[in-house]
């Protein structure tokens, strides 16, 4: 097991005061919050703040830590001297559904966290797990099932905090939109007490899709057009949830004109819409025939692409 | 794509028709009915209904109530800052979309 460094983690000094470790966690906090954040790893870096701050909040706990740190640096190889702890009284209260490493157990032990909900926060009926799943569009789209793999902080028989991985094969009901939950009933924690099972609640987000953008039910598709297809109007195969359609593009078209089909988007008894946006695509000037093709063009058209901005 | 499964798990979706009353949504935000009381009244959820009893909340209200519930208790924020944080990220979440449609 690895010695934590919990005041690099939070980046304070040593005898950094409460008011400064506390303005520390308060910032870091909103920076990898999961909720919030974009960081890489945010929740991993959310989790180890959160931890480090468990710790270092608490005089007790930070005098036991100090005490116990003088001869270690971050990363060693770390066991615990046996009985170190004896003469700390630890009060365990922390975020409710973070788990801590190994360290942290190592040193204050799983009953440091077992109870650990604050004031107005309670643990429902202390067996419903949540999860969050990454779904690919075509699931929404035409349904299906899906294996998703959960890894899940348990206690084991000693009290001490494993993860457990499991495999779950889920129907995916057709129309499910980024954010909405599926409730897999019996699916979560057995209840210590009566055995009864809580439920699994899992939500989703949508991974992104090498062609659509998803909005609401809504989806988009940039489409490259040349640029006499958008003059011109044309006839352009163009690929949609359901397959590929021939697309009418009306003459006058330009960049970023957008074309609806109305219903082809997310299914629904209201069905979203699947909005076709252009892309004037230039061919490129790159042989002679070509050159000569646009001098023809500008020869033929006296245009001025600046008129609007007086140049 | 594939076909409906028979050892797939059957799920309930909370979409925009499901119906959640107080003490579904206190549940599965594992926090005091009271608490979701306080959202309402900030602002943080719509309601539908006059009296307690007979309120209700769509499948929507469920993210954000949970994300309500992880704010404020990761960040120690007071309810006001939770809904300005919400609303601050929903404009963000649509700004994202606007940006990756229009790249």
């Amino acid at each position: 097991m690895e010695f934590k460094d919990y005041y690099k983690v939070m980046g304070v000094a040593r005898d950094a005061t409460e008011a400064e470790i506390k303005q520390a966690y308060r910032k870091l906090a909103r920076k990898y919050h999961p909720d919030v954040s974009k960081e890489k790893d945010a929740e991993a870096r959310f989790k180890e703040v959160g931890e480090a701050y468990e710790v270092l909040k608490s005089p007790e706990k930070r005098a036991a830590y100090d005490q116990l740190g003088q001869n270690y640096r971050a990363g060693e190889e770390f066991r615990p001297p046996p009985n170190w702890d004896s003469g700390f009284e630890f009060s365990g209260a922390g975020p409710g559904d973070s788990s801590y490493s190994d360290f942290f157990d190592a040193l204050f032990g799983a009953q440091a966290r077992a109870g650990a909900q604050r004031g107005g926060f309670r643990a429902g009926r202390g067996e419903d797990h949540h999860a969050k799943v990454m779904l690919d569009l075509e699931a929404s789209l035409h349904g299906g099932a899906r294996t998703f793999t959960l890894r899940m902080p348990e206690l084991d028989e000693h009290g001490r905090l494993i993860t457990k991985e499991r495999t779950l094969n889920v129907q995916v009901p057709k129309g499910i939109l980024q954010g909405q939950h599926i409730r897999l009933t019996g699916q979560g924690a057995r209840d210590a007490d009566d055995g009864k099972p809580g439920d699994l609640f899992i939500e989703v987000e949508f991974q992104p899709h090498a062609l659509y953008q998803v909005d609401g039910r809504d989806l988009s598709l940039q489409l490259p057009v040349a640029p006499w297809e958008a003059a011109l109007g044309a006839t352009v195969k163009t690929p949609t949830p359901t397959g590929m359609v021939d697309l009418k593009i009306p003459p006058a078209s330009h960049a970023g004109s957008k074309l609806r089909l109305r219903g082809r988007g997310i299914p629904a008894s209201q069905p979203g819409d699947f909005y076709v946006v252009l892309e004037i695509a230039l061919p490129p000037a790159n042989d002679d025939k070509a050159r000569s093709a646009y001098a023809a063009l500008a020869a033929a058209l006296p245009f001025n692409p600046r008129a609007s901005l007086g140049a | 794509m594939s076909p409906a499964n028979d050892h797939a798990l059957q799920g309930t979706l909370f979409d925009d028709t499901a119906v959640l009353s107080l003490e579904d949504l206190s549940n599965m935000c594992a926090v005091d009915e009271q608490h979701i009381v306080r959202f309402v009244e900030e602002g943080i959820l719509n309601v539908v209904g006059v009296r307690r009893t007979e309120w209700h909340f769509s499948g929507a209200a469920l993210r954000r109530a949970r994300i309500a519930v992880r704010l404020e208790r990761d960040l120690e924020l007071n309810l006001a800052g939770v809904a300005l944080a919400l609303d601050l990220l929903e404009e963000l979440e649509r700004l994202r979309r606007e940006l990756r449609a229009g790249r």
